[in-house]
């Protein structure tokens, strides 16, 4: 066989194999959403669950959802950021940076159901705070700092170091020249990455059964404070995520309609994936216009 | 530069030290808060109760305790009540520590914790579960001796045609050893513990147990009475129909009680929930109970206790 | 005079530093304070096992009888081991070549449907919640393999199907920025030479970007090593070795998620599934230990 017959077959199978992997891959896509279109309503995405009745829908686990992802982040952003500052500033090369450097490469890499169990057993037993959005916040936000960490590396990295040399010959703090130089510059990097972590929050299951729990109690939603009990915003009430809901709907769901309820859920899920993705792209290139000028 | 090292130690140790202080600060008050709530309930009278409770464990439970807690909120706005599944071991175990008021759970307390620890908890059953064993629509059998069951599950039969049904295999589809329907199910049917075989797929779901028995051809295994429909056959035991009237008058024997255990006496708010999940409203024909499946207990003409004898 | 403007100017400014420091250095104390004491309650729950229950560590290791409620409990792990090992091994040979060719296509053959059609597609698929791919995986693979096989459709195949789709992305993602970033000057002396695109591939370019390959691969399987619900709705959990790729086994994932909730804490049983998280938590050092060192070689 000569080499142009080779390179021939071989192209042959990479375009094939592609094809293929596009092919399975926007077969997934198609049939969860193809099953769960259909089950997609205003009265869905806004009614509260029913256990055996027909006709529940997702509106308190959507709303746990985005919730437990606002308190994840306010807790992950700015420990995320100060942590990833301080590696890639502060951090004087050696033997404990590179360790520190390991730590977190470690803590990345952790399975979801040991930072559950972890959660479980420290911040729901120990600290006392149960089956709550904020231990739920906590463990993903253990989940999360480590790529927050990175992501914030990354975009410091990206910064011209020129810029941050003239800042530092002004005579400006390093601390300030972080925060009004650095940090915008790279900003548009620090964005996007955290909203393509959000999305990994908003499907995450495995370690939130363990905290956040699997049931959605009575929200009052004309109720605001969040220091009550009824409150939506309480982070101290137990609180089913729409991933978490999927997965009781799909193994225990009495409701004889479980199956299109899941069907529907997921693809609200994979929906909001989605436009997370496209947000974090479109912020990304407008922030990259607007920052570097190029026009 | 050692001594802004220092420095930077003694604040950070400080300031985490302020944070736990802050923690702590927070746990105390929340118990206040709850102990606050509480503590009013003892006086006045029951008609506005406060407080919050905790009822976490059985997954089996928890739709109907969630639907009936829901009903209870509704009558005494006061009293907020917060259901969680888990299962039955952290049920048990969360209200063993304090950490729950109310722990469900399918099984006696003192089949999952040492004596001591389930010694200290008060047994409110509320309901009761009745299993019945389900096959693959198409094996062609409806009524199983609980010889024939147990040959089945031990594995000494392999074919659906030694027990009277077509020439199929027979798939297990069993629970986890720790499941309390599996403890239940080898309890009272089977009258023996047995053992995982190879190639026994296991669930501890319900609902993916039904999906899996409906779709494997040969496929046995059990649901509870309110899991069944139409997609599979459920079996008659030794004879015995799988239904709620002889499951009350003793002649089905596969039921299990559920259990809402305390910790020593409940507070009044817990007690006045106690008290609903087994009044006439909840337990009637018409009512929670019955409508989610479960069977109530006052229907019951037998009893039993915690080793499994029946008394009527 | 001149001197105390000095300090004026001079503290605001050493204070701001100040803040900065401390701030940094306390996000980054918390971040080592959460894994050591993860790693220190696992590792003391693990533990209790084999120092408060006194179950044999050899025996859990390669104990092939798990029977936490028999008499006498056994507890041999070696099935779940042995499934773990097996699915995500198994997955990362399916995803590898899928992913590589796909990283071909997306940097050397056709880079604009690569940037504006793949990548999105590669990327919305890491975005799937792993519960969503295990009811697709029960729903879909599992009565397909049942009717193609002998046996029920659930495990080890299933499941590293369902789990090769997870790890795509990861591995996906990986070959391309090694293939994108490998120098031009390598491939077009190859071309030079009068090589095809595929020698080049197959000679060059595969070669020199192995490591970087090799710690895609490595993170794929430790992905799908510590993937739970997924894998335990399509792998039947049945606590053996098995025969064939087409029938049930357990992973330890699925026998913690498939237990945790119903031993109550403290008791033997729950400690078994503690040391089952406890050796899945060691493997994760395992395997960032060994990504480190390919990432090491990478250098070289």
């Amino acid at each position: 066989m000569s080499a142009k017959t080779a390179d021939k077959i071989a192209t042959g199978v990479i375009v094939f194999i592609t094809g293929l992997i596009a092919l399975a891959l926007l077969g997934l896509l198609g049939y969860i959403l193809f099953r769960g279109l259909g089950h997609i309503s205003w009265h869905f995405l806004t009614s509260p669950p029913e256990t055996i009745r027909k006709g529940g829908g997702i509106g308190p686990q959507l709303f746990n959802s985005l919730f437990l992802l606002v308190l994840t982040m306010i807790i992950t952003v700015p420990l995320g950021i100060g942590a990833g500052i301080y590696m890639s500033e502060y951090a004087k090369a050696g033997k404990i940076t590179s360790a520190i450097r390991l730590v977190v490469e470690v803590l990345s890499s952790f399975p979801s159901i040991i930072v559950g169990l972890f959660g479980l057993l420290v911040i729901v037993n120990k600290f006392n705070l149960g089956f709550s959005l904020l231990s739920g916040a906590l463990a993903l936000t253990i989940f999360n700092l480590p790529l927050m960490v990175r992501i914030t590396e990354q975009g410091l990295r990206s910064v011209p170091v020129q810029q941050k040399e003239a800042s530092l010959a002004l005579g400006i703090s390093k601390w300030k020249t972080i925060r009004s130089v650095q940090l915008p510059i790279a900003l548009p990097i620090v964005l996007s990455g955290s909203i393509l972590a959000a999305g990994r929050i908003f499907g995450e299951a495995a370690a939130l059964l363990f905290t956040a729990g699997m049931s959605s109690p009575r929200l009052d939603f004309s109720d605001w404070n969040p220091l009550h009990n009824d409150s939506p915003l309480n982070p101290l009430r137990p609180a089913e995520t729409l991933a978490v809901h999927i997965w009781k709907v799909n193994s225990e769901g009495l409701a004889p309609d479980a199956t299109q309820i899941a069907a529907g859920a997921s693809a609200v899920l994979i929906i909001t994936v989605l436009l997370f993705n496209l947000g974090a792209r479109a912020l990304g290139r407008y922030m990259h216009n607007r920052f570097t000028a190029s026009k | 530069m050692k001594k802004s090292l220092i420095v930077t130690m003694a604040l950070t140790l400080s300031l985490s030290l302020a944070a736990c202080g802050n923690n702590t600060n927070n746990g105390a008050n929340n118990g206040n808060a709850a102990a606050s709530n509480n503590a009013p309930t003892n006086n006045a009278a029951s008609a506005d109760l406060s407080g919050s409770i905790l009822a976490s464990g059985s997954t089996a439970l928890q739709p109907l305790v969630d639907q009936v807690s829901k009903e209870f909120m509704e009558k005494n706005s006061g009293v907020s009540i917060q259901v969680q599944g888990g299962g039955s071991g952290t049920g048990l175990t969360q209200v063993s520590e304090g950490q729950a008021q109310i722990g469900n759970s399918d099984v006696f307390a003192e089949e999952k914790l040492d004596a001591d620890k389930a010694a200290e908890l008060v047994d409110h059953q509320v309901a009761v579960v009745a299993m019945a064993a389900v096959t693959n629509k198409d094996v062609g059998v409806d009524n199983l001796t609980k010889q024939q069951l147990v040959d089945i599950f031990t594995g000494k039969v392999t074919n659906w045609k030694d027990v009277g049904g077509k020439d199929a295999k027979i798939q297990i589809v069993n629970r986890p050893s720790s499941s309390g329907t599996r403890a239940t199910f080898e309890k009272f049917a089977l009258g023996t513990k047995t053992e995982d075989l190879e190639g026994s797929i296991q669930e501890d779901a319900s609902g993916t147990v039904k999906k899996l028995v409906s779709e494997t051809p040969g496929a046995i295994g059990y649901l509870a009475l309110s899991y069944l429909d139409d997609s599979v056959t459920a079996l008659k035991y030794d004879g015995v129909d799988a239904n709620v009237d002889n499951v009350a008058n003793g002649s089905y024997p596969v039921w299990a009680y559920e259990h809402m255990y305390t910790k020593g006496e409940p507070d009044a708010a817990t007690k006045a929930f106690l008290d609903y999940m087994v009044s006439e409203e909840v337990q009637n024909d018409e009512g929670d109970v019955v409508e989610m499946g479960y069977i109530p207990i006052s229907k019951m003409e037998v009893k039993r206790d915690a080793a499994g004898a029946v008394t009527k | 005079m001149k001197k105390s403007n000095d300090r004026e100017v001079a503290t605001p400014h050493l204070a701001e530093e100040w803040v900065g420091k401390v701030y940094t250095f306390i996000c980054i104390l918390f971040l080592i304070i959460t894994i050591f004491s993860m790693v220190y309650f696992v590792a003391s729950k693990g533990l209790s096992t084999f120092i408060v229950n006194g179950v044999n560590v050899k025996d859990l290791l390669t104990g092939l009888k798990w029977k936490p409620d028999g008499e006498p409990p056994m507890f041999g792990a070696l099935p779940f081991i042995f499934g773990s090992f097996s699915t995500s091994i198994l997955a990362a040979i399916i995803a590898a070549p899928l992913g590589f060719c796909a990283a071909v296509f997306m940097v050397e053959l056709s880079p604009k449907i690569g940037r504006t059609f793949m990548q999105p597609v590669i990327e919305l698929l890491a975005g799937i919640p792993s519960v969503v791919y295990g009811f697709v995986g029960l729903s879909v693979i599992v009565p397909l393999f049942r009717d193609l096989f002998p046996g029920q459709g659930v495990g080890i195949a299933a499941g590293s199907l369902v789990l090769a789709f997870m790890i795509l992305p990861t591995i996906t993602t990986i070959a391309t920025d090694a293939l994108a970033s490998l120098p031009a000057g390598l491939k077009e002396g190859s071309y030079a030479l009068g090589a095809t695109r595929w020698q080049t591939i197959y000679r060059i370019v595969l070669p020199t970007t192995l490591p970087a390959q090799m710690t895609g691969i490595v993170l794929g399987i430790a992905r799908a090593f510590g993937e739970a619900l997924a894998v335990q709705m399509v792998i039947g959990n049945a606590p053996h070795i098995p025969n064939s790729l087409f029938e049930s086994t357990s992973t330890l994932t699925s026998a913690i998620t498939l237990s945790m909730g119903n031993t109550a804490m403290g008791s033997v049983q729950n400690n078994a599934l503690w040391s089952l998280a406890l050796i899945l938590m060691l493997m994760t050092f395992v395997f960032v230990f060994i990504i480190r060192w390919l990432e090491g070689r990478k250098k070289l």
